[in-house]
């Protein structure tokens, strides 16, 4: 029965609902489809990459240093890549985290929220992601090689270039000026997650901001600044264009040991493979293997920092 | 006459030992201006209540007493406000110091992320004790004079989080006690609590004023009745009355303070 009152909806006794509710169900449909669309895409890739570079992939493989001309399958190996991404990834997030919590920091708790050099550094910050990575190959080349790097050699009075070339410290440093922007911002999320409640207890104990910092902030926020870490090592592992003029190298007989050195590089060395190929067809397995290899380094490390991000999370949950 | 029970009055019912005192004490939000000129006097080791109805300036002008108020970039405070006959925003007061010596409790409890052991050592450990044994010996001292040893005692170093709610804000005043202040400030420490739990805060209370003195905010005017020796009431930022407990709730001498303990507003 539904009432006849003018002005309402129609009601049922039952509560019943008479008609179908078209647009709930299309556009629930609709994420439906999208979900399945990205998952599509992944899958076909990562398939594609596995299925392909399986065949050339093994222990030889990832344990060798190759012979100039690693081309050729049968002396082939992605070992010098495999350390020399490892390395510059590494030796940026050294750099990277640090800078990019105390800058984090000083935005959360010390600078006054619309102060011109508050909103000065927030500028720089969010321009800084959007500058394409070969930008920041040239300003590497610019600055840390042709400026800093020189006068390095000056200073030590070195008789050849020691600094002022292309090495892994300065591809590592250009990696990390890159994703400054991804540690800051996940830095400061965390920081401000965190309720004020727990920074007034400890200031109302006769805590400095500094103490409140160093004991009760930074020890909660630590698996969001790790999250930044994670998000800057993905980033970073697959980037070719800020290492170009830097440090990569298109062969090297032996492993870089030094931070002066140049190295070898995963993502370049597919550039490569794919460009300067005598021979396609034999080239291709060995291709597909360093695509397969490269995803697998990133996995691992992006796993590694999870790892420790969810023992951190678990200590922190369970007692102090 | 209200009909609200107060706590009888002590056989030699002299004034408290003068210990805070607010000399025509104004407090600025920017251009606005929280508190008007207040100038009274609090006793020593004697409970005082701040009563008053919502954004009467009661929990500013307590926050002014640890200087907490500095946190806030638009504050400005004129007169000033001695504690032992010392002025606490002169220009060379120490702030860290003066926290020592003047705790407080929030509505809000806010034990810290760690065990319960951590969170009441921290005070302790900010200012210098590193001995195990000292740790551990003001540790249950203050855990016994916040009534939550019985409850605590094994699992002491288990998160504090894991506490329900009137515990944790007993933790958090053994975690104000443990570094042995003067003077403990507590701003509605019951008002999340539910009857029970506010209950056993107002024996603690009762207990604890026998070392602290204790300004408590409270819009509970039952509660004030209940646990205070002197109680004042505010309004817009103004102080109306102040005046021994008893005397405010059975005969003020304020019309504005009796419509208000009455319950006329508020």
């Amino acid at each position: 029965m539904t009432s006849l009152t003018p002005g309402t909806k129609s009601r049922t006794r039952n509560f019943h609902s008479e008609k179908f509710d078209f647009a709930s169900f299309f556009f629930t449909g609709l994420t439906g489809l999208a979900t399945l669309f990205i998952l599509g895409i992944l899958a076909t890739i990562l398939i594609n990459i596995i299925v392909n570079g399986w065949k050339g992939f093994s222990w030889h493989f990832v344990s060798t240093i190759p012979k100039k001309d690693f081309f050729d399958i049968n002396t082939t190996g992605v070992l010098p890549m495999i350390v020399g991404t490892t390395f510059r990834v590494l030796v940026m997030t050294i750099f990277v985290i640090p800078v990019g919590v105390i800058t984090a920091i000083y935005l959360t708790e010390y600078a006054a929220s619309n102060s011109l050099i508050t909103r000065i550094i927030r500028a720089a910050v969010n321009n800084l992601a959007g500058v394409p990575s070969i930008v920041f190959g040239l300003f590497g080349l610019g600055f840390f090689i042709n400026f800093v790097g020189k006068n390095l050699d000056a200073l030590f009075h070195n008789p050849s270039a020691v600094w002022g070339q292309p090495a892994l410290i300065w591809a590592s440093l250009t990696l990390a000026v890159m994703t400054l922007p991804v540690v800051i911002v996940a830095t400061e999320e965390s920081l401000k997650a965190i309720p004020p409640g727990l920074r007034e207890a400890s200031l109302a104990l006769g805590a400095t901001k500094l103490e409140t910092i160093l004991k009760i902030v930074l020890p909660q926020a630590l698996p969001g600044i790790m999250t930044g870490g994670i998000l800057a090592v993905s980033r970073a592992a697959g980037e070719v264009a800020p290492i170009l003029f830097t440090g990569v190298a298109y062969y090297m007989a032996s492993l870089p040991t030094h931070l002066s050195d140049q190295f070898m590089d995963l993502g370049y060395h597919v550039f490569v493979l794919s460009t300067q190929s005598p021979n396609i067809e034999q080239t291709r397995p060995i291709l597909y293997a360093t695509v397969l290899v490269l995803l697998l380094l990133t996995f691992a490390l992006n796993i590694v920092a999870i790892i420790i991000r969810s023992n951190i999370r678990r200590k922190m949950r369970s007692l102090h | 006459m209200p009909r609200v029970a107060v706590a009888e009055a002590k056989p030699n019912a002299s004034p408290a030992a003068p210990f805070i005192q607010i000399e025509s004490l104004s407090l600025f939000y920017g251009a606005s201006k929280a508190l008007k000129n207040i100038s009274v006097t609090l006793g020593e080791k004697v409970v005082t209540a701040f009563i008053g109805p919502s954004g009467c300036g009661k929990s500013t002008l307590l926050r002014c007493f640890n200087r907490m108020n500095d946190l806030i970039d638009s504050v400005r405070i004129e007169g000033a406000i001695k504690i032992g006959g010392y002025d606490i925003y002169g220009p060379d007061v120490d702030v860290i110091e003066l926290r020592k010596r003047v705790g407080m409790v929030f509505q809000k409890s806010n034990p810290f992320p760690k065990s319960i052991y951590e969170n009441v050592a921290y005070g302790l450990r900010l200012h210098g004790v590193k001995n195990k044994s000292e740790l551990d010996i003001a540790v249950e001292k203050s855990l016994h004079q916040s009534a939550l040893w019985d409850e605590v005692k094994d699992r002491l170093h288990s998160s504090a989080l894991g506490l329900s709610g009137g515990q944790q804000q007993r933790l958090c005043i053994a975690r104000a006690i443990a570094i042995r202040p003067e003077i403990i400030l507590m701003d509605e420490p019951a008002s999340a609590l539910d009857p029970l739990a506010t209950a056993r805060i107002e024996e603690l209370i009762l207990e604890l004023k026998k070392d602290f003195t204790i300004v408590i905010v409270t819009h509970n005017m039952q509660q004030a009745a209940r646990i205070s020796d002197q109680t004042a009431f505010f309004y817009l930022g103004e102080l109306i009355e102040f005046d021994s407990t008893r005397k405010i709730f059975t005969n003020p001498a304020k019309k504005q303070t009796e419509d208000y303990v009455t319950g006329r507003f508020g």
